[in-house]
């Protein structure tokens, strides 16, 4: 079991990754951050259970994309179910504390259920599972999306249309937590694919709580950190090559978690 | 107690469009106006009323759902409602996930007993016959694994009775003695129909032969005991065709040490020795997948497995067992791999053709049909690998009626594992004596038993529960994270394998090999409900398991990382040296035999061939089609052809951010026949998949199938980027009617053509599998008696290592104005070629001929060859100029020839092709042979022209011709001897979407 020695550096900010019943983007989540320079744990959710006060030395908590539970029932919400009955209290802690929290995917469908984050995603029009890249226009002044106004990296759900009643959506509204906007970008222009993949109700694919220290979305930032992760990566190489031009390295997700430690600096 | 909460949306639901939609395609004239879903889950568990109203809530998210636990939600108006629930003993995930739901929320664990059944409600408005509602239910629901009932508006509101779908088994518990003192007609039934239980009935078929009878007999003399009824059933699994492997490995004709060893083993051996201190290999054929060098510090594994009969049954569950089945050939790799990447691949009948087959004579038991089967494997592999999160970079759809009956539904899985941890080699493993046999993951039930024996007459009077399995891929997900990232690097098991096929009598006695022996006590294998025989519970197939051979010091720290994953693990007994194979249950031996006997008593059987020579005329002059540009458009739109992106994209092929090229490429999104991944983050090393398949060769030459298919995987692997000095192959076989001596020579000439062609381009074996009988017996709707044998079948899935994976060529043709060169030579190779499956389609109809093959009449026999020492140059110069960046786009030429392959480059490019095919090299002497001939080792590419003379250069010594250009001008323009096609890009790529357009 991961203890972390309490955190001093604040360059380098602990995160916490969750893990455990199906979730499976873990790794690659703690990847990403330690690209941008933080340090992250994967933690098994019942680990946490055992000993929540571990949460005192994380700065960040991310809950990361997978299959919790298979979906059973509906995303998200055995696992959401799971937290809200054992963690409610510790991480209402954390989250009042001056500290960072992102749910993708799983983790989003997950933290809705849980009542971290408000709405809830149900299937997609198309009741098909869909893997592909998507465009999203960023308005936010959220810690995570800071000089973010585009950004282009892949979803894959089944349940990822994102649904609120009126009176939640206007709320949202009000109060710019309207994050994430799916929109006919460079990579939906480039292969021709609708902006909106699943019908999410005004394009929404990610919205924030708590002055956006809380980012919940259904892409996935943390599969779009390289440049050869791109869908058209070798179109585009083509053209940097012939203009004598050098590939880039990153890809467009890892500014996301580049923000998140700049915050802690 | 029981009881039932109903869930429904309240207000749209995706799911129940979807429902909508696919009847209204099914059953264009049946006025249906809606379709409403209610998801039920009847608990059968002690609970408080207050307790249950807060599981009711847990189970309804407030914004979108509302729930009752009384009664059964349903709209105010409806004609009929269908309720579909499990039939005793299937798997219910669902049901699984809820029972850990109330635990969460009740605090408390249930009894053994407690169990959560979910079913779910469909309400159909609009039709008003219940009878046709039936007929619409068999839409969703497998009665080999479902139940439905029926019932009115005026039924529904007299109250849904609560169905319970509980196993009770009657059966009294025993190991019974087989007497085998009996005459040789009574020991053949027994081998052929199963050990005879007290009311004449049989415990079914144990695939063993008057020889085996005898020796297992004359063993028991001489140990002065009848066996019983746990070692009769533990030696026809330890010695079936699925375990041993008997037709590669027994003699054949002249070759004493079987085909598997001189051909397959033999290859690899002489292509390593070859190799010298460039050999690559690491473990081969020895363990659960075999394995190659990564890099200095990791391995990579691979291995591909079939599930054909069960798929033939329950397609999803067949699908997704086979996925995760595989995927625990990977975790069975040495101490542990880790999943990284799953294949596919489906051999199915055309999804449009609705002939109706039968599997009894009085028509109660029809096949599924083509598209349920094919919708049913998709739906398998789709939960199997989403589930898992691990990501499906690669896979083809290949369609012959002959797969009618059986659909081949291939799945492989690659691993990564460090080559060392704490200083042990992690692809070495031991089970010692004195070790603990340890089970892991799901419980055991009557899952599988007999699963790959069993008739259909077993079917239609046997337990349901026996009958399929269905996969559990989060209890597999959650000792897969337990195993691979703590229990492996803490050193707290000596092996690991898989419990497939023979559950665990195959598992611990395979295992037991390495230590000379094992106990293990039956009653403490955990069971799904009571009642199970302990010869059942010994081979049952019940899935999710793995045996380990854990240290006695170290259980403890082993059962503490389960339990906190949240994994149960049993232990069962004790690997011992005493070279026997002993069973005990509640303390008595129910089996007790020599280690020796057990794994090599069985008979040898001298197997004899006898050649076949098949041949077939061509389609006439006048039965060639004079517009060749319509027939290009056409074949585009063959399902063997055509995108299958309904399938790619519902697979997460970027899940652990490993995908570099990806399944769609292109703008256009057309399907590639390779995927290239990145497995370690920081390192830009990368692992090229590839796949090659060409059963339709087989209609004429098997040797020519088998080459095909080799040159194909490794041609893909090149084009996308691969070197021949890193790059090994996988070998799966998916024959029928093996026994037959025809059968058997085709068998014999395909292992000769994987030995040539591998050893030639030495890209060795490094594991395989095989499905000898893929045949099916019926009756058609006239009651005539028929064999469907699927075509012999080689799957070669290539895997390789490459350097830099931004070094990697899609297939997609990049900028105007590049030049397009095709590789090789182009053969007048028409022979089952596409172009003329689909001419003689047009001509004949299928026949059956002695063999009971089924096969077209006109499809020619000038099969293509493969010139293994002309193609070398060809995939080396490939390699070469890949390597210094001159290829802009590389694709494969295959199925439908080179016309095919300028369609997809242009498709996915999205631009034009300007193509002059009049100078092409080879001895295609027509117009349609040059368009669409099948001539093996041929590569088209795209270059830029500022580079050609470099590219000219680095290609010296291979045939290189430059056949067009790139062009901005949407069309496919294409110069032959006779005239010039001109098709617009629109019409090749309406085209090639179509054949799963609306999937």
């Amino acid at each position: 079991m991961i203890v972390p020695a309490e955190n001093h550096d604040m360059k380098k900010p602990n995160v916490l990754v969750f893990s455990g019943y199906g979730l499976n983007c873990e790794e690659e989540t703690k990847v990403a951050f330690e690209m941008a320079g933080a340090k992250a744990d994967i933690v098994h959710i019942n680990d946490l259970i055992a000993k929540p006060s571990i949460l005192k030395n994380y700065q960040i908590a991310s809950i990361p994309g997978g299959f919790a539970y298979g979906d059973d029932t509906g995303a998200g919400k055995a696992y959401g179910n799971r937290v809200k009955q054992h963690l409610s209290k510790e991480l209402e802690a954390f989250l009042s504390r001056d500290t960072l929290m992102i749910a993708i995917c799983n983790g989003f469908q997950v933290a809705t259920s849980a009542g971290i984050l408000p709405g809830a995603l149900i299937a997609n029009d198309s009741a098909r599972y869909i893997c592909r890249w998507v465009d999203l226009e960023v308005k936010s002044s959220s810690p995570w999306l800071k000089g973010i106004s585009r950004l282009s990296v892949p979803i894959a759900h089944g349940e990822g249309k994102y649904f609120a009643d009126k009176k939640t959506l206007e709320s949202l509204k009000k109060n710019g937590a309207l994050a994430l906007r799916y929109t006919k970008g460079e990579i939906s222009k480039h292969f021709d694919l609708p902006a909106n993949p699943n019908g999410a109700l005004m394009d929404i694919a990610g919205v924030t709580a708590r002055d956006g220290r809380v980012l919940g979305l259904m892409p996935h930032p943390e599969r779009g950190v390289r440049f050869t992760q791109l869908p058209h990566w070798t179109y585009l190489k083509e053209q940097y090559v012939r203009a004598g031009k050098k590939l880039p390295a990153d890809g467009p997700g890892i500014q996301i978690f580049k923000n998140a430690v700049k915050y802690f600096r | 107690m029981i009881t039932r909460v109903t869930v429904r949306a309240k207000r749209e639901d995706a799911r129940a469009d979807g429902y909508l939609r696919t009847l209204k395609n099914r059953f264009p004239k049946v006025k249906l106006k809606g379709v409403a879903v209610t998801e039920a889950y009847t608990i059968d568990a002690k609970l408080l009323p207050k307790e249950l109203e807060k599981i009711a809530k847990g189970l309804a998210n407030p914004i979108i759902e509302e729930y009752a636990t009384k009664g059964v939600l349903a709209p105010e108006t409806f004609s009929v409602a269908v309720e579909i629930g499990f039939l005793p003993g299937v798997t219910d995930n669902v049901g699984h996930t809820v029972r850990e739901m109330i635990e969460d929320t009740t605090g408390r664990k249930f009894k053994d007993a407690a169990a959560v059944y979910t079913s779910r409600f469909l309400f159909l408005t609009g039709s008003t016959a219940t009878d046709e509602a039936a007929r619409m239910a068999r839409e969703f629901y497998n009665p080999l694994i479902q139940r439905a009932s029926v019932l009115s508006y005026s039924e529904f509101k007299k109250g849904v009775p609560i169905i319970v779908p509980k196993v009770e088994l009657h059966s009294t518990v025993k190991t019974d003695e087989v007497n085998l003192e009996v005459d040789d007609d009574e020991l053949m039934r027994i081998g052929k129909e199963g050990i005879v239980n007290k009311d004449n009935t049989r415990q079914g078929p144990l695939a063993l032969s008057l020889r085996a009878m005898h020796i297992i007999r004359d063993y028991f003399r001489t140990i002065g005991r009848d066996p019983t009824d746990v070692e009769l059933e533990a030696l026809a699994q330890t010695w079936s065709e699925h375990c041993k492997h008997t037709i590669f490995a027994d003699p054949l004709d002249e070759i004493e040490e079987g085909i598997y060893r001189r051909y397959i083993k033999g290859a690899t051996q002489k292509i390593r020795k070859d190799k010298g201190k460039k050999d690559f290999c690491v473990s081969v054929f020895t363990d659960n997948s075999g394995g190659i060098a990564f890099d200095d510090k990791y391995l990579v594994t691979h291995k591909v497995e079939t599930h054909n009969s069960p798929s033939a049954l329950d397609p999803f569950g067949g699908a997704i067992t086979d996925i995760v089945g595989v995927n625990r050939d990977c975790l069975g790799f040495g101490l542990g791999a880790k999943p990284i990447a799953n294949v596919y691949g489906f051999c199915v009948a055309d999804p449009t053709d609705e002939t109706p087959y039968f599997r009894d004579k009085e028509k109660t038991q029809p096949l599924l049909s083509n598209r349920r089967i094919l919708e049913g494997i998709v739906q398998g592999i789709n939960a199997g690998g989403n589930q898992s999160g691990i990501p499906t970079p690669l896979g083809f759809v290949a369609v012959d009626p002959s797969f009618r009956s059986k659909p081949l539904v291939y799945g492989g899985t690659v691993g990564l594992i460090p080559r060392k941890s704490h200083g042990r080699k992690l692809h070495e493993k031991e089970a010692r004596a004195g070790d603990y046999v340890v089970m892991i993951g799901g419980k055991v039930g009557l899952d599988g038993i007999h699963g790959a024996t069993f008739s259909s007459e077993a079917l239609a009077k046997g337990s349901p529960a026996t009958a399929v399995q269905i996969g559990d891929p989060i209890t597999q997900k959650k000792f897969s994270d337990a195993i691979v990232r703590e229990a492996r690097d803490a050193g707290l098991f000596n092996s690991i394998t898989d419990n497939g096929a023979g559950g665990l009598s195959s598992s611990v006695g395979e295992m037991a090999k390495d230590s000379g022996g094992f106990v293990v006590d039956l009653e403490k294998v955990p069971l799904k409900y009571p009642g199970l025989s302990p010869w059942q519970i010994w081979i049952s197939e019940s899935q999710e398991r793995m045996t380990l051979s854990v240290p006695k010091s170290k259980w403890n720290a082993l059962k503490k990382i389960f339990d906190r994953h949240g994994v149960d693990a049993w232990r069962i007994g004790e690997f011992t040296k005493s070279g026997k194979a002993i069973v005990r249950w509640r303390g008595t031996k129910v089996m007790d035999m020599d280690m020796k006997f057990l794994h090599d008593g069985r008979p040898i059987e001298e197997q004899k061939s006898q050649p076949v020579l098949r041949t077939f005329a061509e389609p006439l002059p006048e039965e060639r089609p004079k517009d060749l540009g319509k027939t290009l458009v056409e074949m585009l739109a063959r399902p063997s052809i055509g995108s299958i992106s309904f399938i790619s994209q519902q697979y997460d092929h970027e899940v652990l951010a490993m995908a570099v090229t990806k399944p769609l490429q292109g703008r256009g999104r057309v399907n590639a026949d390779s995927g290239v991944i990145q497995p370690l983050p920081h390192s830009n090393r990368g692992v090229v998949l590839a796949h090659g398949y060409a059963p339709w060769y087989s209609n004429i030459d098997t040797y020519a199938m088998a080459a095909a298919s080799i040159d194909a995987a490794i041609r893909n692997a090149v084009a996308a980027g691969a070197s021949l000095d890193h790059l090994a192959i996988l070998d799966n076989f998916c024959w029928s009617s093996s026994n037959e001596p025809g059968r058997l020579y085709e068998l014999k000439r395909a292992a000769e053509a994987c030995y040539d062609i591998a050893v030639a381009y030495g890209t060795p074996y490094i594991s395989g599998k095989d499905s000898m009988f893929n045949d099916f017996r019926g009756y058609t709707e006239s009651d005539v008696q028929i064999h469907i044998a699927a075509l012999p079948t080689l799957l070669i899935s290539a895997i390789g290592v490459i350097p830099d994976v931004r070094k990697a060529v899609t297939l997609d043709a990049k900028q105007p104005g590049d030049l397009v060169y095709l590789i090789g030579d182009t053969n007048d190779e028409l022979g089952a070629s596409e172009y003329f499956t689909m001419l003689s389609e047009r001509t004949s109809t299928y026949e059956v001929d002695r063999d009971d093959r089924h096969t077209m009449s006109n499809i020619g026999s000038n099969v293509p060859r493969v010139d293994t020492t002309k193609n070398m140059k060809t995939y080396k110069a490939l390699e070469k100029a890949i390597q210094k960046g001159l290829v802009a786009s590389a694709i494969s030429v295959g199925r439908g020839g080179l016309a095919v392959a300028l369609a997809k480059t242009a498709i996915a490019g999205k631009l034009g092709i300007n193509a002059d095919l009049t100078k092409l090299l080879g001895t295609a002497g027509t117009d349609d042979s040059r368009l669409f001939s099948e001539s093996q080792g041929r590569v088209l590419v795209s270059v830029n022209s500022k580079l050609k003379r470099e590219f000219e250069k680095s290609c010296q010594g291979s045939t290189l011709t430059l056949v067009g250009e790139v062009m901005k001008r949407n069309s496919l323009e294409v110069d032959l001897s006779e005239k010039r096609l001109n098709i617009p890009l629109k019409m090749l790529s309406a085209a090639y979407q179509k054949p799963f357009k609306n999937w």
